[in-house]
């Protein structure tokens, strides 16, 4: 949880002090991998001797989800300085180099030789929000967000009504709701309601779904966008304790939100 | 029939007890009192040849379903004689050894009933020969009330069939109804998993009906045993589905807007699913087709309301509702005339009517604490009601049998929640389930 939760805050940091949309799942499309001929080249008063070239230069595979790792692999000819930017620097004539990058980047090589220069471009496509362990590329995505900046609001026994310290819980919530939609401009959030396990599963049911509704009025009320609040009922069918006594049925006694789409 | 007359003179005795006892758990020391019926002698099958490793699960398929039926006082077998016949060609006049009915008539045994017989292998058939004689007659030919062959397969489930058959012949001579083919559906957890499972009544045959991977819960099964209807999250909220039971196939249900579709039952007739949705904002009462199209408001209320339930005679549907802690109410089928049934004290849940639609079924934490639930038994005409378990764990989702007589339910009185059967005045309790966590049992045809 602590991971979790540095993670977090560092994506939306981040995304924030960049203006872009850096956790918002992308698809880009863009053209295959083609050298560019550098605009020196066909002036080249050296003309006749051997330009440096790119013979490859691919990512494989060109669109991912984001978690996962890709290849870069490149081939130059004719060249005694390779570098390719996005972090990566100075590097062989040939090789590969796993990345795993946490948007849709374009990466550029640079190859340069005593005839000239030449550059090409590649670009992979990061797309998804798929929760991942890695901590290297956890900050960027929606359900860490809720995760770690939203908290339960709790009930009394049989009841919906919101009181004192869910007002608190929500109010904090609101806020944060109100940043996360910004940050993730096509997220919604769930707000699932939940029983302890000693009423009947049936109407806890109908109990759980009124909790969710309660508590997604209130945080409407407050500017929250209820079009990007879902709400489900649980009932008791997922608690997160078991022991019977009050302190985990106060703990069931909650409305919960998690990452939606 | 027969079954809930003997119900309803076991309420009657037991009220007019409990008035002057001032307590309700009557009926259990009543029922299980012997006298009226009929003391059942019922030998120890056995097999030739391929059938004899299989009489074990005959005889206690047999014994068990004639015990459980309730409607025997089966005899001691310390009290049996030392021979036991197995063909109607062995009885003779006399015997003193066991050979002749006046034995079994006769001090100890005082067998008013005997059941015998053989299985044999035939054709690549199991082959029952199954009687049942009246020992008070003094020839055999009058003795003779069944005499008849049952044919099964050569195996464990053969064995199992012919015994249901020839002992349902019996219990039906005696006005018990049919329980053959009748299956018990509930749901079995596993992990964060729910799924729909089904078994025979005796707890046999346990299958998986959905492979969700989600929540499937609350399982309603039509009268006719054909259609299970249940409340699935397997689209993320809670919705309604249908599934055929013969073979296990899903129907398509259109699910009306809304945050919570849930809780289903059958109309008498099959053709009306009855539902909670939270359409309107507040979770009430629903009706629809079977497919989910012409779904309709029933009920308007300002409090939660769950588990419809259609009185198999029509007219009434039972309910379970808000404000406060959850009571049993009933309305007519236009959501008029609303009564609460229960007197408002605890809890109650999980409301289910009898076949014959006079007595009601249900669960209660009167006079426990929050969450304790029992079985109750009510008759809805005179709120009168009867407590069928007690001391014993949490007790709920009580269902009647197709027959009327027995119910499942749902304990955890082993320690995790189990499947139960028992008859409707709390006696011969058996445990059906034994392997992960299961609930909410239905008995269907």
């Amino acid at each position: 949880m602590r991971m979790n939760r540095t993670a977090g805050t560092i994506c939306l940091a981040a995304a924030l002090a960049f203006g872009v949309t850096g956790c918002k799942p992308k698809v880009r499309i863009t053209p295959p991998t083609a050298p560019i001929a550098s605009a020196a080249n066909t002036t080249d008063p050296n003309a006749g001797k051997l330009k440096p070239a790119i013979l490859t230069f691919t990512v494989e595979p060109s669109s991912i989800e984001r978690g996962q790792s890709a290849t870069l692999r490149w081939s130059v000819s004719n060249a005694n300085a390779v570098s390719i930017d996005n972090g990566i620097g100075e590097v062989q004539g040939a090789g590969t180099r796993r990345i795993t990058p946490t948007e849709s980047v374009t990466y550029t090589l640079t190859a340069a030789g005593p005839n000239g220069t030449v550059s090409g471009r590649t670009t992979v496509n990061v797309t998804g929000a798929a929760p991942t362990t890695n901590t290297r590329t956890g900050p960027t995505n929606l359900t860490e967000a809720v995760n770690t900046m939203l908290s339960d609001a709790m009930f009394d026994y049989d009841g919906n009504t919101i009181r004192a310290d869910a007002q608190q819980a929500l109010n904090k919530n609101a806020d944060a709701l109100k940043k996360i939609f910004t940050d993730f401009p096509t997220g919604s959030v769930i707000v699932e309601g939940h029983c302890d396990e000693r009423g009947s599963a049936e109407y806890n049911l109908g109990l759980g779904d009124q909790r969710a509704s309660s508590a997604k009025a209130y945080l409407v009320q407050l500017g929250v966008s209820g079009d990007r609040l879902k709400t489900v009922s649980y009932g008791k069918e997922r608690p997160q304790c078991t022991e019977a006594n009050d302190d985990c049925y106060q703990r069931n006694r909650r409305a919960h939100f998690s990452a939606g789409q | 029939m027969v079954s809930s007359q003997i119900i309803r003179t076991l309420l009657f005795v037991s009220f007019s007890a409990a008035a002057l006892l001032g307590q309700g758990n009557l009926i259990q020391s009543v029922i299980s009192k012997t006298a009226g019926k009929p003391n059942l002698a019922v030998v120890d099958f056995r097999g030739t040849g391929a059938a004899q490793p299989l009489m074990n699960t005959f005889n206690g398929t047999l014994y068990s379903d004639l015990e459980t039926s309730g409607l025997f006082t089966m005899v001691s077998k310390s009290f049996y004689p030392l021979q036991n016949p197995q063909r109607p060609e062995d009885l003779k006049p006399t015997s003193g050894q066991g050979m002749a009915l006046a034995d079994w008539a006769g001090t100890p045994v005082n067998a008013n009933w005997l059941a015998f017989g053989y299985n044999s292998v035939q054709g690549g058939q199991l082959v029952l020969y199954g009687y049942l004689y009246d020992t008070s007659q003094k020839t055999a030919e009058s003795a003779q009330a069944i005499g008849k062959r049952y044919f099964g397969s050569v195996d464990e489930g053969g064995a199992r069939k012919v015994a249901h058959e020839f002992a349902a012949d019996i219990i039906s001579k005696f006005g018990g109804g049919s329980l053959i083919g009748s299956h018990i559906y509930f749901v079995r957890e596993s992990g964060r998993v729910k799924e729909i499972w089904q078994m025979d009544y005796d707890g046999q045959n346990q299958k998986a009906l959905t492979h969700s991977g989600s929540l499937s819960i609350m399982p309603a099964v039509s009268n006719d045993g054909s259609k299970l209807a249940y409340t699935s999250f397997a689209s993320g909220t809670p919705k309604l589905s249908i599934l055929s039971t013969e073979p296990g196939r899903p129907l398509r249900f259109y699910n009306q807007e809304a945050s919570l579709n849930a809780t289903p039952s059958f109309s008498p007739d099959g053709a009306t699913v009855y539902y909670s949705s939270s359409a309107s904002g507040l979770p009430q009462i629903y009706a629809a087709n079977l497919d989910g199209t012409n779904f309709r408001r029933v009920s308007v209320s300002k409090a939660i309301q769950v588990e419809p339930k259609v009185n198999p005679k029509g007219g009434v549907i039972a309910f379970v509702a808000g404000p406060g802690h959850q009571q049993i109410y009933r309305m007519n089928l236009e959501g008029a005339d609303v009564e609460r049934l229960t007197n408002g004290e605890g809890e109650a849940s999980n409301p289910s009517w009898a076949p014959d639609g006079r007595l009601l079924l249900f669960a209660w934490t009167r006079g426990y604490s929050t969450g304790a639930f029992n079985i109750f038994l009510m008759d809805p005409s005179t709120r009168e009601f009867d407590q069928l378990t007690s001391n014993a764990g949490r007790n709920e989702n009580p269902s009647w049998a197709p027959d009327g007589r027995h119910i499942v339910f749902t304990s955890n009185r082993s320690g995790s929640f189990q499947i139960y059967s028992m008859l409707a005045d709390g006696t011969q309790l058996q445990r059906l389930t034994s392997s992960g966590v299961n609930r909410s049992p239905v008995w269907g045809k």
